[in-house]
């Protein structure tokens, strides 16, 4: 059985989803690669920052 | 201008010769086949990879496939799986996943399933766009 932390499936999900949502978003193959990495730091950086938030609040 | 261009463009491929759903149907079958139809070669790898790296990562962290829904979350959960195509069904006769999820990897692994499934309808509406023309190149 696959068991990764909390942080290494958002790492994936990300990946995953970035890829997908690059090349069916956009038309040519560099606006698909910088679509793509924005989508990967939108999901990671939110993630970071949501789970912050979340730990100064449960403080 | 642009608009008139890809009308023209979605004009030309429209009236190209085959089954128009083709692309769409395969691609949601069977990830990136829509694209591979297409001669999308590098698009459609890509895209297999991920939406399969996807579903089997979820298979490997014994997530869930729903096979019934008992309320309204169980049937948006069991559409997302149906995205799967194959997939889906593979999965369904060989017992793949866990009956029940049991452990927080369970719950990512189920998620990580239901999204891969929705992320291959979005690669099939795109290689259905790309055979009409709807998306230029």
């Amino acid at each position: 059985m696959f068991s990764p932390s909390h942080f290494t499936a958002v790492v994936l999900f990300a990946l995953f989803a970035s890829v997908v949502f690059g090349i069916t978003m956009r038309e040519t193959p560099a606006r698909m690669v910088r679509y793509g990495a924005y989508c990967f730091v939108l999901f990671v950086g939110s993630a970071i920052v949501l789970s912050w938030a979340m730990y100064f609040i449960a403080r | 201008m642009a608009g008139t261009q890809n009308n023209a463009a979605a004009t030309a491929k429209g009236s190209q010769p085959g089954f128009v759903y083709l692309p769409l149907i395969a691609g949601w079958l069977v990830p990136g086949a829509g694209h591979f139809l297409l001669r999308k070669w590098g698009r459609g790898t890509l895209l297999a990879v991920s939406i399969l790296g996807m579903f089997i990562l979820g298979i490997a962290m014994q997530g869930k496939i729903y096979a019934h829904a008992g309320d309204i979350l169980d049937m948006l959960t069991l559409v997302g799986d149906l995205g799967n195509g194959l997939l889906y069904i593979v999965g369904r006769v060989f017992g793949l996943g866990a009956d029940s999820v049991q452990v927080t990897t369970a719950d990512y692994g189920t998620r990580f399933i239901v999204v891969a499934g929705l992320l291959n309808v979005i690669a099939a509406v795109d290689a259905h766009n790309l055979r009409t023309g709807r998306k230029p190149s």
